[in-house]
């Protein structure tokens, strides 16, 4: 059966020589173009509505969030019967043209690079929104003022002062997007998209060569980790602590006539085709098959994807806080790779995250079982490996750089002097993180854990190989059908996933109005 | 993150619960690589019979990792899979242990299961190609025409990568050599209509929606797209053509069994594995999931043997996996996804 045998040293070269290029042009491609796409829709927006007053604009803020709680690949599915030749679309265009065949009209084929690029863009934007309208909302409308009042027309200010002051939050954000898009393997392949994730299942999981696969995720982080490092160095000497004061809120434009017509309809457009029109797509296939779809098992399903949110949102938001404040209380390079390492799973796709969490804890558990035969106990099995705490570790490697990036972020708006100062007055070092620092990044701290419980609502592949028996979350239920392209019997079950990703996120809003 | 004593607490918990569940009554684990739904049924009908709880893990990836790591910890009686290059994979990695019994030797022909018993097939499907039945109708064709010049820009797949297809060009290759393999799978790539996507169903849609005549196939998505209100427009779009009849035959696949190394509950799991080798069970996977039974004897649903008769390919499948790899690497060579 050499066939099967692990083949480690040819299979590295074999990529090189014949697609790993392609793969990498590709991956480069579609990185770029959601970087520059979601930039595209979430600047605008987030200054719009941290910086403008116009109607909607209340409903807007949250609205344009909602997207994080769709998953990419129902996305894709819903867009492709939206849009290919059978769908809706394409047949309203031939009936209402007369058009007969194939050959008879040029329409974009969604399933290709750029289709990939713009659902993964529509569906990860908000990470990038909610980060820079945080950060545009914490700069003093002062600052602003200020520019104005020297001369500086709005856009001019806002290229050199508002821009400038954002950079770091547009980092993250950007870097998260990265990350999830080097990570995602479930869109890419619904749109027949080949990246290095697709070289990274074929060594390991086809070609059996585990350490190519490694090699080439090794690959894909070094140059992320170059990218991110190169991008903080760059800035290495801007710190900009805000002090508070008057800020946007107060100091608002009103905007009018055109201006106002123009955001309005561009802001509702995002909005609509990032998160309305797959949800009513999805709503329409929900009630048409509703008697089909609903059983007494969902609620037990929702249940578990429900605790197992709350429990992996919880421990990633603590997760970040001891090493953001571990960076902060005794700065350099150890707690700057503990950051690093920490966010790093987020960029490797699920599958292969939830592969290289069972070899240690398999081998934890193998050595367990085997000290307890010495001191002649019984064996007790795969009690990590196994069972629940396995799953909630994969899901922790993946999403922590969430929360880690969330907190750093806010973290890196309260100025240093504030813990000097509270220090100086007799506080202990527990005492200024309590009583300081945790008041001014509440925020921050619970829009990690609403984007870890988001993110874990969707998680599919972690999820489905890291599961015990019998464990079904609403994403692995859902997968069953997709995979089979059943998208109408899965509807139901993702507005499920939609429904629950929205509830935190209702709850944490309604506690920071209360606080504005 | 967690403190020692919570750690050793939990640790204990779940000891608890995992020794608690030992003692229930009898079961059976299988990691799935075939969906839930698809094979509940069938393990309802065995639970009845026997009293044997069935327990599913279902996965698309991963789950050969999952034993092997696992090793004699592994909660896994059996594994289920389709395509044959996983079942020899999994016994070419020493996952899997021997079975002697004599109701599955007498059930499953030889051509079906490892000579040394490792793994037993339990249903087969034949790589189809269909076509078009306005444009083109029922039509006597090999693989090998998908690469002559006329069929250019005619022909629709899903990804060469995907495991039914890694095993049709493994077939090739092993009829043929990997030269003459190379140079037809060039030629099959040089004549699709569109970039490889999609699964099987979304083929014959293609062929529907005027895309192109030919699709690649198995036999089984025609039975459940005739039965999908939605899809039933899609199945009759297209005729259903059996390959090479009057050359090597049409390339079979199976999907089956193997009974894992550390199987923990060794007794019930191989009462299951006969159970699906038998009358009741293989008459359900013929009604239900559209496939042919390995049993001599069970006949095939009504849809399918209006078919008709078919000549397989008789190539041994042991032979065709050991190309897996070749395929896998010559799929790449020609870059045939992208």
């Amino acid at each position: 059966m050499s066939a099967f045998s692990v083949d480690e040293s040819g299979s590295f070269q074999h990529l090189i020589d014949t697609v790993l290029l392609d793969y990498t042009l590709t991956t480069l491609q579609v990185i770029a173009g959601v970087l520059v796409l979601s930039l595209c829709f979430a600047l605008p927006s987030a200054w719009f509505i941290a910086c403008c007053e116009f109607p909607s604009r209340k409903v807007l803020q949250w609205a344009l969030m909602l997207p994080l709680a769709l998953p990419p690949y129902i996305v894709a599915i819903v867009y492709t019967d939206l849009l290919d030749f059978s769908g809706p679309i394409q047949g309203f265009l031939r009936d209402f043209m007369g058009w007969q065949s194939v050959g008879d009209y040029y329409f974009p084929d969604i399933r290709t690079t750029s289709g990939a690029i713009v659902i993964l863009a529509l569906t990860l934007y908000p990470y990038l929104y909610l980060l820079l309208r945080g950060a545009f909302l914490g700069q003093s409308g002062g600052l602003f003022q200020a520019a104005r009042s020297l001369g500086l027309s709005p856009f001019q200010a806002f290229k050199r002062v508002s821009f400038p002051l954002s950079r770091s939050a547009m980092a993250v954000g950007l870097s998260l997007i990265a990350m999830e898009t080097l990570g995602d393997f479930a869109t890419v392949n619904y749109f027949a998209v080949n990246t290095l994730t697709t070289a990274v299942y074929d060594t390991w999981l086809e070609l059996g060569s585990l350490t190519t696969a490694a090699k080439i995720s090794s690959l894909m982080l070094l140059a992320l980790v170059i990218l991110i490092t190169l991008e903080s160095y760059s800035r290495r000497k801007q710190k900009i602590y805000q002090r508070s004061g008057a800020t946007h809120t107060d100091l608002r434009f009103v905007l009018s006539g055109w201006h106002k017509w123009t955001v309005l309809s561009g802001l509702w457009l995002l909005l609509s085709l990032a998160f309305l029109l797959p949800l009513c797509v999805l709503i329409y296939y929900a009630i048409g098959y509703f008697s089909e779809s609903l059983n007494e098992q969902l609620w037990q399903y929702t249940l578990n994807s429900f605790w197992l949110a709350i429990i992996v949102a919880g421990l990633a938001l603590l997760v970040a806080l001891v090493v953001n404040f571990y960076q902060r209380l005794s700065p350099g390079l150890a707690a700057k790779m503990c950051i690093r390492l920490s966010s790093l799973g987020y960029a490797v796709p699920g599958t292969v995250v939830a592969i290289g969490v069972l070899i240690p804890f398999t081998s934890l558990d193998l050595w367990f079982n085997q000290q307890l035969i010495e001191y002649s106990f019984s064996r007790v099995g795969l009690i990590f490996s196994g069972s629940l705490f396995i799953l909630i570790f994969g899901y922790l490697m993946r999403f922590s750089a969430i929360a880690v990036g969330s907190i750093d972020s806010s973290l890196a708006q309260v100025s240093p002097t504030l813990d000097m100062a509270s220090r100086s007055l007799g506080q202990s070092v527990g005492q200024t993180i309590r009583r300081v620092n945790f008041p001014l990044i509440k925020k921050g701290m619970l829009t990690a854990f609403i984007l870890v419980f988001i993110e874990a609502m969707k998680e599919l592949p972690t999820a489905l190989l890291l599961r015990p028996f019998n464990f079904e979350t609403l994403a692995t239920y859902v997968y069953q059908f997709v995979s089979d392209e059943m998208i109408e019997y899965a509807a139901l079950p993702a507005l499920l996933i939609v429904l629950m990703g929205l509830i935190p996120f209702i709850v944490v809003n309604r506690l920071l109005e209360k606080d504005c | 993150m967690f403190s020692k004593k919570t750690l050793t607490r939990g640790a204990t918990l779940v000891a608890l619960t995992a020794t608690s569940f030992a003692t229930l009554a009898e079961e059976v684990n299988i990691y799935s690589f075939r969906q839930a739904f698809l094979i509940e049924p069938i393990m309802e009908k065995f639970t009845a019979e026997t009293g044997i709880k069935v327990n599913i893990l279902f996965a698309k990836k991963g789950l050969i990792e999952r034993v092997k790591r696992e090793g004699e910890l592994s909660p896994a009686d059996l594994v289920l899979t389709t395509d044959i290059s996983r079942l020899v994979k999994l016994t070419s990695q020493d996952l899997t242990q021997s079975v002697n019994s004599d109701i599955l030797n007498k059930n499953i022909p030889t051509q079906y299961r490892d000579p040394e018993n490792q793994w037993f097939a339990l249903t087969t499907r034949v790589r189809n190609i269909y076509s078009s039945s306005e444009r083109v109708g029922p039509v006597e064709i090999t693989y090998q025409d998908l690469a002559k010049p006329e069929f250019k820009g005619k022909i629709c797949t899903r990804s060469g990568k995907h495991p039914y297809n890694v095993s049709l060009v493994a077939s090739v290759i092993a009829h043929e050599g990997e030269a003459d393999a190379k140079v037809w799978l060039e030629g099959v790539k040089a004549n699709l209509a569109r970039k490889p996507q999609g699964n099987d169903r979304g083929q014959v849609k293609a062929v529907k929606d005027g895309l192109c005549d030919y699709a690649l196939g198995n036999n089984y998505y025609l039975g459940k797209m005739v039965n999908n209100p939605k899809q039933v427009s899609w199945a009759e779009a297209v005729s259903i053509n059996f390959p090479n009849q009057k050359t090597t035959g049409s390339h079979v696949n199976v999907s089956g069994v193997v009974l894992t190394k550390y199987a923990p509950n060794k007794a019930s799991a191989v009462k299951l594995m006969e159970f699906l080798s038998g009358d009741v069970a293989q008459q359900m996977y013929a009604e239900v999931n559209y496939e042919y039974p390995v049993k001599v004897g069970v006949k095939p649903s009504k849809l399918v043997a209006s078919w008709g008769e078919f000549k397989a390919d008789t190539l041994p499948l042991a032979d065709i996996a050991k190309q897996h790899k070749a395929a896998v690497k010559l799929l790449d060579e020609v870059k045939f996804d992208l």
